[in-house]
Order: C-alpha cells, then sequence, then structure tokens
C-alpha cells in the first residue's frame, strides 16, 4: 500500500474522498500556502500588500458567485447587486451617526460584517422565487435587471448612499476598540488590512469548501448537472436554489462590505454592470465549480490592470496616457473580453484545468499518455 | 390627453428601435438557441460606421453600407467565437459573446473618442403638427423603417429558401441537417441579420441626437423587451419592443407625480416591467413554454 500513498485522485474510502483535505500532500500544501500568507507582510512593500488585501476581499465575493454559478449552475449577472447591498448595509450600521449620510455608529466588525452578509443575504431569498422559475438564460437577464434596478436605486437614495459622485466613507475596520485600519505601532496600516483580509479570506474558503461537500453542495451539483433529473431523483429544487442564492448573496453582501474598506470611500457607481462581468470573469478564468478556481480567478483579475501596467515598461507603445491611444486602461478592458473568450474556447476549466493539465504532465512523465 | 397621446407616439418611436434590436437577439436565439450579449458591441458599431461615413456619403448612403459592414462583422464573431463553441452549454456560449462585446467596445471607443458625435440623420428635431399633437419625425421614421423591415423579415422568413431553412433550423436543429439545410449557413446568416438589424436600429435611436460611448445601455433594454415577448418570438419582439417603448416614454411623462420614484425613473421602467410579467409568465408573453424531459 505504501506505492498507493500520495497520489492526487486516488482515494482508498469515501470519508477519505469527501475530506476536507483528502491527501496528505493537500494538507502539507495548505499547511505551507498559510505560512508564506502569514508572513508574506514581512517581505512585502505596503502598496502590494494593499492590492492582496483587495485580491482576498474579491476571493470571497468570486467564491459566493462560484457557489451559484460554478456548482448550482444558476447563472448570475446581478452579483454587484448583492455587494452593492452588503457595502451599504455596512457603512450605515458604522458610519457616523452625526454625518452627512444614515449611519448607526456601532463600528465593530463583528457585527457590521455579518449584517452585511445577512441583509444581502435575504435579498437573494427575495429574488429566489423568480429564480427558481427560470432558467439558464432568462435566468441570466433576470439578474442582469437586477443591477439596473440597483444602480438606480443606489443612485437615487442619497440619505444612504451619499449620492452619484459624492458617495459615503466605508465602514471602519475596528475588533472592541482595536483599530484594524490604522497604523499603529505594532503594525502599519497595509499589513493590518492584508492579515485580516487574508484570514477572512481562509474562514470564507474553509467554509465554503464545507459546503461544497455536504448534503447541500451535492444537491447544488445535481442540479447543475441537469435540474429536472435532480428534481426526479428527490433534490427539492425551489429549496437548494434559494440555498444557493442566499449563500451567494452573503458572501457577497461580506465582500461589499469589505471591498471599499481599503479605498476608504464607496460610490454608487460602483455597483455596475461591468462588476458583475468582472466577478463572472474571476469565476470562469478560475474554473467553475472550484473553490480554489474562484480564488485563483479573482487574484488574476484584480492583479490584471497591475500586470498591464509591469508590461507597459516592455511595451512603450501602450501609453499611459487615457487620451491616447492604445492606453493601459483599454489594454486592461479588452484582455477581459479576450480571456474569457480564450479560455471558454481553449480551457473551459480555466487556471484551475491548467494545473491539473500540468500535474497530469509530471504524473505521467515520462509518457505523455 | 394630448400630453398622454404624445406620449404614446414617442414611445411607439423609442420602441420601434427596442424591436429592431430585440428581432437581433430573438433570430440569434432562434437559431442557435443562444442570447447574444455581444448586440451592444454591434449596435454601436453600426453607429460609429454610419457618423463616420455619413460626413462623406451622405446619411441614406452611409445607412446601408454600415448596416452591411456590421453585418460582415457579426458574422466575423460567429466564425471567430461561437462557431467552435457548438455544443457547449448556452450560457457559456453567452458569456463569450459578453466577452466579445467587452472587447469590440473598446475598439468601437477609440473611434468615438472624447467627443460626442451625431449621425447626420436629415430629421433633427424638427416636428410635424397634426392637430393639437405634435409628432417628431425622427419617431416617424423610426417607426416607419421598422415597418418596413419587420415586413421584409417576416416575407424573407415566409417565402424564401433560405427562409425556410431557418425556420427549419429553428425548430430542429438535427432534423433540419438531416434535410440537407446547412445550419452553418443558418447561424451564420442570423448573426449577420442581427448585425444589420442593430445597425439600423442605434441608427435610429440616436436621430436627433448625439451619442457617446454610452449609447450601448440602450442595446441592453432590447433584454427585458425579448424576454416579455418571448425569447423564441419575433412578433413578440417586436409588440414587447412597442409595449416597452411606450410604458417608458408614459412613465417619463407622468413621472413628477411621483416623485420618490427618483429622477429618471423611466431608465428601468423595462426592467420593472420584465420582473412584474416573469412573476405571472415565466416564459414571456408570447414564448414558447419549455416541454421538460428527462
Amino acid at each position: 500500500m505504501t506505492v498507493l500513498r500520495g497520489r492526487p485522485l486516488l482515494f482508498t474510502s469515501y470519508p477519505q474522498e469527501m475530506g476536507l483535505f483528502p491527501t496528505t500532500t493537500r494538507k502539507v500544501a495548505f499547511g505551507v500556502l498559510l505560512a508564506v500568507t502569514a508572513v508574506l507582510p514581512f517581505l512585502l512593500a505596503d502598496a502590494e500588500l494593499q492590492l492582496l488585501a483587495t485580491c482576498c476581499i474579491a476571493a470571497i465575493g468570486a467564491i459566493g458567485l462560484g457557489l451559484v454559478t460554478g456548482y448550482a449552475g444558476q447563472v448570475s449577472l446581478g452579483h454587484a447587486f448583492f455587494l452593492g447591498i452588503g457595502a451599504y448595509t455596512a457603512s450605515v450600521i458604522s458610519g457616523d451617526p452625526d454625518g452627512r449620510t444614515l449611519g448607526l455608529g456601532v463600528t465593530n466588525i463583528l457585527v457590521w460584517l455579518p449584517a452585511a452578509g445577512l441583509v444581502a443575504g435575504l435579498a437573494g431569498v427575495v429574488v429566489a422565487p423568480l429564480a427558481t422559475r427560470l432558467r439558464g438564460l432568462y435566468l441570466a437577464i433576470v439578474t442582469l435587471g437586477l443591477v439596473f434596478i440597483g444602480q438606480h436605486i443606489f443612485n437615487e437614495w442619497s440619505t444612504v448612499t451619499g449620492g452619484v459622485g459624492v458617495g459615503r466613507p466605508a465602514p471602519t475596520l475596528e475588533l472592541f476598540g482595536y483599530p484594524l485600519g490604522t497604523t499603529t505601532a505594532s503594525a502599519t496600516r497595509d499589513q493590518k488590512l492584508y492579515w485580516v483580509m487574508a484570514g477572512l479570506l481562509v474562514l470564507f474558503a474553509l467554509a465554503a469548501r464545507n459546503l461544497a461537500r455536504s448534503k447541500v453542495g451535492r444537491a447544488f451539483t445535481a442540479i447543475r448537472d441537469r435540474d429536472i433529473a435532480a428534481g426526479v431523483i428527490g433534490v427539492n429544487l425551489a429549496r437548494y436554489k434559494t440555498i444557493a442564492f442566499a449563500v451567494s448573496s452573503f458572501y457577497a453582501g461580506c465582500a461589499g462590505a469589505l471591498l471599499f474598506t481599503v479605498s476608504g470611500f464607496i460610490d454608487p457607481s460602483s455597483f455596475s454592470l461591468l462588476l458583475s462581468v468582472q466577478y463572472i470573469a474571476m469565476v470562469l478564468i478560475g474554473g467553475a465549480g472550484t473553490i480554489s478556481g474562484a480564488i485563483a480567478g479573482a487574484f488574476f483579475i484584480t492583479l490584471l490592470p497591475r500586470l498591464i501596467r509591469e508590461l507597459q515598461t516592455f511595451l512603450p507603445f501602450i501609453s499611459t496616457d487615457a487620451n491616447e491611444v492604445p492606453n493601459v486602461l483599454q489594454v486592461e478592458s479588452i484582455l477581459y473580453g479576450v480571456l474569457i473568450i480564450v479560455f471558454l474556447i481553449f480551457e473551459p476549466r480555466g487556471l484551475f484545468g491548467l494545473w491539473v493539465r500540468a500535474r497530469n504532465y509530471w504524473k505521467s512523465w515520462p509518457f505523455s499518455y | 390627453m394630448i400630453l398622454f397621446l404624445e406620449g404614446v407616439l414617442r414611445g411607439l418611436g423609442v420602441g420601434s428601435v427596442y424591436a429592431l434590436l430585440a428581432l437581433g437577439f430573438v433570430i440569434i436565439y432562434k437559431a442557435t438557441r443562444v442570447i447574444s450579449f455581444a448586440q451592444p458591441a454591434l449596435m454601436l458599431a453600426g453607429v460609429v460606421l454610419v457618423s463616420h461615413l455619413a460626413g462623406p456619403l451622405g446619411f441614406w448612403v452611409a445607412l446601408p453600407l454600415a448596416a452591411l459592414l456590421t453585418a460582415l462583422l457579426g458574422l466575423g464573431i460567429e466564425r471567430g467565437a461561437v462557431r467552435p463553441m457548438v455544443g457547449r452549454p448556452a450560457f457559456v456560449v453567452a458569456i463569450i459573446t459578453l466577452g466579445v462585446d467587452v472587447a469590440i467596445r473598446v475598439v468601437v471607443n477609440i473611434f468615438i473618442g472624447l467627443d460626442v458625435r451625431t449621425v447626420h440623420d436629415p430629421w433633427g428635431l424638427r416636428s410635424w403638427q397634426l392637430g393639437a399633437l405634435r409628432v417628431e419625425q425622427r419617431h416617424v421614421a423610426a417607426f416607419l423603417a421598422t415597418a418596413v423591415l419587420v415586413a421584409a423579415l417576416f416575407a424573407f422568413f415566409r417565402f424564401t429558401r433560405m427562409g425556410l431553412a431557418m425556420r427549419a433550423a429553428a425548430d430542429d436543429q438535427e432534423a433540419a441537417l438531416a434535410q440537407g439545410i446547412s445550419v452553418g449557413a443558418v447561424f451564420a446568416l442570423s448573426w449577420a441579420l442581427a448585425g444589420a438589424l442593430a445597425a439600423v436600429g442605434g441608427t435610429f435611436a440616436t436621430a436627433g441626437a448625439s451619442f457617446d460611448g454610452t449609447l450601448w445601455l440602450t442595446a441592453l433594454v432590447a433584454l427585458p423587451v425579448i424576454i416579455l415577448g418571448g425569447l423564441d418570438s419575433l412578433p413578440g419582439a417586436v409588440l414587447g419592443g412597442l409595449g416597452v417603448g411606450v410604458a417608458q416614454e408614459l412613465v417619463a411623462t407622468y413621472q413628477n407625480h411621483a416623485p420618490w420614484l427618483g429622477g429618471n425613473v423611466s431608465v428601468i421602467t423595462p426592467y420593472v416591467l420584465m420582473l412584474l410579467v416573469l412573476l405571472v409568465r415565466p416564459y414571456g408573453l408570447f414564448g414558447t413554454r419549455e416541454v421538460e424531459r428527462v
């Protein structure tokens, strides 16, 4: 038996296959990754840490969309709407009671973060009756409608959102009086932000992975693969589709609440169709139906502008001036589109699929099949 | 009353544009079972072509030429991005068209630049006075153009061999293939038709006004329209388009009676209307109810 040990995808029992970390290799890899994540702030500059913190938050949102679209197969273009609800719930709860916009003054992250998730999750449940009646492309268009209706509300309800072009401050990062979002003697603001966001990402990712391997997760995959067949074998379609939307919206709400704590400022125009498309791109480029894929996709898409800016030093014909053609912004948006097309045509499993390919190559080396 | 009737007439003009765009979506959907999210990009491309060609060639030459070029662009998209995906789930192809849309719009925006452009249409904001009613010429032109195009399309589907082939492929692709119909040609033609319709629709959408890169949002209104009418119904697209146009203009006319809804509430009227109709009829007003088989 010792010969068989440590091979990926080799399982000798069902509990092992269903385990959170099925193989020793995965346990070790996760531990190493966790250790690297924890010590990274001592190696990197603050600007990079800030970017990585944003990546972690985006990954939380992408995991949420991955649950509903990748696992349960319900295409949602409305992720921006739920992100928005989360962001505004959190900032209303944590906002200054005497400020220009509505605020309750409860700045503890343990209060506003779950609240943001719950309110967004509730919105998901409200939308779900429509969503469970519709399939495929009908659903995609209806969720697209949510984004436009949401944008109208966010733009007009200025006592909560501050109004177009003005906006309002993001929620305060604070835990029982200890500031998580300001520089103190022990650590800089960006180091703290990074640790908080990375920690939250690990929590959310493990929770999602756990959900995916549970009864609920198996119901999701059954619905994705063939919803009528799933219904026939006794999966309660309305119930599990509602759960999928609620959980996905909860993740979106939490991500939305955190998303603007890095920049410190929320503008209503942020929650546009473009944001939804970016999240779709994260899930698809990373690899639909896997948690690690959603995380990889989120990091990739969030780092893309930075990568292009680095690329710009090698490709001088790309201008940084927004008035010239071709400039960095144009290259960036074209790349979103082109990457979606290229990945879906050539590697439908996304970045995760690339990893599987690479692993299989070395596993079977020197034989190619 | 005058206010109401003028609102309805304006709505029919605006709705004609939505009908043209929605027809493009429905034609592609019927042929390929895919919703093309690339339609906004096609529309924007068509309008930009008209605005560049109308200067040297005149509006009446520029419009058909732009429609033709946009049709070619549609063909190109079908060849490059949609054909390799035959047999894959419909939503994956839909997301691909979303990618195509994002990429093409960036290129098109380069040709719009930072200024607003006009399509040099011959109507401008001139209007006719019919008794007490004031009717804008551009809305009449849009309505007439739509009527002519819709009649031509229905005649094409009814009386030509290719139209018959398209109807057969829409009905059952495999059966059509077995009868010797080139389903590939049907796919290609449907994208070309959708491109041409988008170009014409977009041009009328911006007639009498100027446009910039945000014009593409107009094409998205065609999405609630096709959901209202039913994804696979051509008459549904036309009636849905006109209905949504009228509803939108009436809301715009009377929205000052409900200030708590906020300004510009007419922009989201189509989406609210769509949600309300879907609560009652999940397959739209004229759509075919899907037969579920395991």
